[in-house]
């Protein structure tokens, strides 16, 4: 165990006002750097229960919740695919690693497409709660591995499964060769995180609010009215990108902006947003390299704190 | 914590249980509908009994009354489906030629047999929707108990009609871990409950396979209008955005299928019809020539030939 105490103010980042900060250019002096985030995830339908969240509102077994996710993978991923092909986003991947097991062929097609694949944890029903630190490792490591067995390379960014987190959890992922993090919704541009090994790390902007399971889930939005906040979102973030330099992201996920009633929203979202200029099509790793080499200093970091 | 959270005694290829095999939609042989029509329409209206009195189930139905007891709000509310909306609704459909399934509480049958009579004068094909609307297949019911509401549903329903009943859709689409075999035990040869596709798969039971006609969820009035608080509008365009999406994907890929519930005691208010209406004039007569709107039967068939 390490001596952080439960209930601790984490400090992860410096506090650093966006007014004011040094500018951030993009390569080919793109204003901002835009990326899509699929969660391609995999929920147990009977799964363990951890007694700090149970994995279903439902007894088992939950068919209402099990069911529509699993049509999230059987139905909505090849048609998200689909659209992103046509706009040219390689999508990058949050992926429940056990996927790579139980659907081969979603990695398979992911891959032709050098997609990037990041870690989601093993199951979207296995929390990061309540585990110790070693157990916490463990589930890391074994998640970071099966995705490098599947895919041939090691996964350079996490989101914490289910958005599940403990104390440790950015400290472990980085100590396991891990480059940024999705986990921390506190700036539009990428941060330096602090963590105890001291290893180059940083926060890439992955949108919570304009996460699809956020919007029709939790705000029960019409499909028309997502696909407007994104452009909005876009829209101040282009604008400001010219002094600043922003990172917009979508996450969405297969059960959600795939449903037949909702896709054309996200596809009308995307063609706007490809179809300006000075906008870098990206992927989450791409920005978190480009930030960690090109960026120290205008992120916050550099040598001078990787101590 | 314990060792049990890292077994992961399912962590292999395929699904994590028994009940059918993983496979994506578009990587299955294309399907064609009569007429080489690129989108299958199935439209099925729940006719539904929720009791005033009675012990709350460990899973509330959408639509379940909240009120202490005597709750007449909501019971009347919902009433008002089988003595009004669902009159309302029978217009409607015949006005535009529709041909919508009748999910139906069994104890209808007993309550109101004028209703039952008037259903069974109507060409519709009828499913099994459970006993009532506090007989919720969810759980710990024990088998006995729900191999009883299953077949006094079938046999309420039969009093009524020749017509063969196949299908069933639980009451707020959820299984327990026995239903499945129970169905097949009683005489369904299909279920509507897993909204994990838009093309009926074979599932299995212990009993033999039987078929899941997978409905949609997220296109049913109750979740659109009463838990997402969309606007009636805003419930059409929905409807009409996924028929003109499965329509394209219908031509370049095999058939697709639109699934829409209506319950009438929600879209069968005065104020909310004409959307029904509005939806059955883009589908039916705007869309006519793409659509082929049939009963679920009739799909599984068309899908398996």
């Amino acid at each position: 165990m390490s001596g952080i105490a439960q209930n601790a103010e984490l400090d992860l980042y410096e506090y650093n006002p966006y007014e004011g900060r040094p500018k951030i250019e993009w390569p080919n002096g793109a204003r901002l750097a835009f990326w899509v985030a699929p969660n391609i995830e995999f929920y147990e339908l009977d799964a363990p229960t951890n007694p700090h969240r149970k994995p279903w509102p439902h007894p088992y077994p939950a068919v209402p919740g099990y069911s529509i996710r699993d049509y999230g993978n059987r139905v909505g991923h090849q048609r998200q695919m689909a659209v992103l092909d046509k706009y040219g986003v390689r999508g990058s991947i949050s992926l429940s690693a056990a996927l790579c097991e139980h659907h081969p062929e979603i990695i398979a097609l992911c891959a032709e497409r050098d997609w990037e694949f990041f870690s989601h944890g093993i199951y979207n029903t296995r929390y990061t709660y309540g585990l110790t630190e070693d157990q916490e490792r463990e589930m890391i490591e074994d998640a970071m591995a099966t995705i490098e067995r599947a895919v041939g390379q090691r996964p350079a960014g996490y989101l914490a499964p289910a958005l599940s987190h403990s104390n440790h959890t950015i400290d472990l992922f980085a100590e396991a060769g891990g480059r940024y993090t999705c986990d921390l919704f506190h700036d539009d541009q990428p941060t330096w995180v602090k963590t105890r090994s001291g290893k180059p790390f940083v926060s890439i902007p992955y949108s919570l609010e304009l996460n699809d399971t956020i919007a029709y889930v939790v705000q029960k939005m019409e499909p028309r009215r997502y696909g407007e906040i994104i452009r909005r979102a876009f829209d101040q973030l282009y604008a400001e990108g010219a002094e600043s330099g922003t990172v917009m992201c979508i996450p969405t996920h297969n059960y959600q902006v795939s449903c037949p009633h909702r896709l054309r929203a996200f596809e009308e979202a995307l063609e706007y947003i490809t179809g300006h200029s000075d906008v870098w099509v990206t992927t989450g790793r791409e920005i978190a390299e480009y930030s960690l080499t090109a960026l120290q200093e205008q992120i916050g970091g550099g040598a001078r704190q990787a101590t | 914590m314990s060792d049990e959270l890292f077994d992961y005694p399912q962590r292999h290829y395929g699904m994590d249980h028994d009940r059918y095999e993983w496979s994506m939609l578009q990587d299955r042989m294309p399907v064609a509908w009569p007429g080489g029509k690129p989108l299958a329409l199935w439209i099925n209206i729940s006719l539904q009994h929720f009791p005033l009195s009675g012990e709350k189930p460990v899973v509330a139905p959408p639509g379940a009354l909240t009120m202490p007891y005597p709750d007449l709000r909501h019971y009347t509310l919902r009433d008002y489906g089988n003595r009004v909306g669902i009159y309302r609704l029978l217009k409607v459909m015949a006005e535009y030629e529709a041909n919508p399934s009748l999910a139906i509480s069994g104890t209808l049958a007993v309550r109101y047999p004028q209703l039952l009579a008037r259903l069974a004068k109507t060409p519709y094909e009828w499913l099994g929707h459970g006993w009532n609307m506090l007989c919720m297949h969810a759980g710990e019911v024990d088998a006995e108990t729900e191999a009883g509401w299953i077949a006094d549903s079938r046999e309420a329903l039969e009093q009524f009609t020749d017509q063969p009943i196949e299908g069933w859709l639980s009451p707020g689409r959820i299984q327990t871990a026995n239903t499945p075999e129970l169905l097949v035990k009683n005489g369904f040869t299909y279920q509507c409950d897993w909204v994990n596709d838009e093309l009926p798969y074979t599932f299995k039971t212990t009993e033999g396979d039987m078929t899941c006609l997978p409905s949609c969820l997220e296109l049913d009035d109750v979740f659109v209008l009463t838990q997402n608080l969309h606007s009636e509008d805003s419930f059409a365009q929905q409807v009409i955005d996924a028929a003109d999406l499965l329509i394209s994907e219908g031509r370049e890929q095999g058939g697709r299928m639109l699934a829409l519930n209506l319950h009438p005691w929600l879209v069968g208010q005065p104020h909310r019809v004409r959307t029904v209406r509005e939806m059955l004039e883009a589908l039916l007569v705007e869309r006519g020539e793409a659509i082929w709107h049939a009963s679920p039967a009739s799909i599984i068939e068309a899908a398996s030939a």
